[in-house]
């Protein structure tokens, strides 16, 4: 069965005060779609869970200029001064995390772990209220999983059931997030029928995938 | 190569030198990006970049950008034959399971311990962790490639860090554009200076103890 809808279905299932995955890279791999549709919308008050800061008005950096973000759980703002000063004035709470460490808590949650132990941030910062393990003289980290109530994907190719195929850098955190929210959006720049993705090529199997749409980039 | 003459190329010029054959290497943002403009092909030089790739090649020419492939910094680059893409996953595998030989980073300051800080600055915030702190723990060699003081004339290699360190691991060489040194458990040693430019002058821009041994060598190519 088709699993491919309109954005505005898509949007139904993303709501006001959700925990929402965006995979991305300084914007590159990022659903611009699906995030335009959000800014339209203004569903707010949203917890993201983005690699960096993008750019002010790229990516999720549309999300921080329409005031829809209440916290970000990030590795890095530096590149948007926008979110910068929404966290310096306090309308966005930040949540720093090392990059190794936010895919390692994602792929975490996906694939049924109750956590990873990383020596990443050990005697730093990052290490606060954290559980710190010592292990064959080594020490690390207990760092928990993270899940997300949606997360919305964004491939160069995806077929009818969900399958996915994504292009250069802008695979990035995409098939880790697919697995590790509730509820899994996917927009695709170019959509095929099942089967004319090769199964050695998908690299989402579809099963991951509750929603196809269309992209306009 | 002949040595440059801006504060930054010098920096990169002498990073360049210290990679070797067949190395995989991860640059950073900033002054570690411009190392690649002084490897040439015969090195044999892999580029790792953060965002899921190996086979880094030059920055893409304006008008040939390839969609979807950027480095760490979100700049177009070109790929190189035998290049590879993943995801985030496995990129930080690369990283923080061993599998970088060198990676360069720029820093905010450096103190006697050789430890690093390069992510936040108290009371002003950013610019962020992203990948530093795994490459730091993760990579075979770290190299802090940095200018030796502020924009304000104040300097960055000091005592003590005073803002968040990036990792408790002492980094393996610091090279400004005026020195390079070498963290030791007995302090930092001052190794080479750049021409023209005298041992009071770097003890002078420099906030720590420097350890000054007989033979400080001048940086050549």
């Amino acid at each position: 069965m088709s699993k491919v809808k309109t954005i505005q279905e898509a949007m139904e299932f993303v709501k006001d005060g959700m925990t929402v995955m965006l995979p991305g890279f300084l914007g590159v791999g990022t659903p611009e779609a699906l995030i335009d549709a959000i800014c339209e919308r203004k569903t707010g008050n949203l917890t993201v869970i983005y690699n960096d800061g993008a750019f002010p008005g790229v990516g999720i950096g549309k999300l921080i200029r329409h005031g829809l973000v209440r916290k970000m759980i990030s590795t890095h703002t530096g590149t948007n001064p926008e979110l910068v000063k929404a966290i310096a004035e306090g309308r966005v709470e930040i949540e720093l995390l090392p990059q190794g460490t936010l895919v390692e808590r994602i792929r975490a949650a996906g694939a049924g772990l109750g956590g990873i132990l990383t020596p990443t941030g050990v005697g730093t910062s990052v290490e606060e209220r954290k559980t710190i393990m010592e292990l064959d003289g080594a020490t690390y980290l207990l760092e928990l999983p993270l899940r997300a109530d949606v997360a919305l994907l964004y491939a160069f190719k995806g077929d009818t059931q969900g399958n996915l195929v994504y292009r250069r850098t802008a695979r990035n955190f995409n098939p880790i997030m697919a697995t590790a929210a509730d509820f899994v959006i996917a927009e695709v720049e170019h959509l095929v029928d099942v089967g004319e993705i090769e199964p050695e090529h998908v690299m989402t199997p579809g099963i991951f995938v509750d929603i196809v749409v269309r992209g306009c980039n | 190569m002949t040595m440059p003459t801006s504060p930054k190329d010098i920096i990169a010029w002498r990073v360049a030198k210290e990679l070797k054959c067949g190395e995989v290497v991860n640059l950073g943002i900033g002054i570690p990006t411009l190392v690649s403009n002084y490897i040439t092909p015969e090195m044999n030089i892999t580029f790792q970049s953060e965002n899921g790739f190996v086979g880094m090649g030059a920055l893409a020419k304006p008008g040939e950008e390839i969609p979807d492939l950027t480095n760490a910094g979100g700049q177009w680059v070109t790929l190189l034959p035998g290049a590879a893409f993943f995801d985030t996953a496995m990129s930080f595998a690369i990283i923080r399971g061993g599998h970088i030989d060198v990676t360069v980073l720029g820093a905010l300051e450096v103190d006697e311990r050789g430890y690093l800080a390069n992510y936040w600055i108290p009371g002003k915030g950013g610019p962020g962790i992203g990948g530093g702190m795994d490459l730091v723990v993760g990579a075979k060699r770290v190299i802090v490639a940095m200018e030796h003081v502020r924009k304000d004339g104040e300097p960055k290699i000091v005592t003590r860090c005073s803002m968040p360190i990036t990792a408790k691991r002492m980094v393996d060489l610091i090279v400004t554009d005026i020195a390079v040194i070498r963290p030791t458990n007995e302090g930092l040693v001052l190794r080479e200076v750049a021409p023209g430019v005298t041992t009071d002058e770097v003890l002078s821009k420099t906030g720590a103890c420097l350890i000054v041994p007989d033979d400080v060598g001048e940086m050549v190519a």
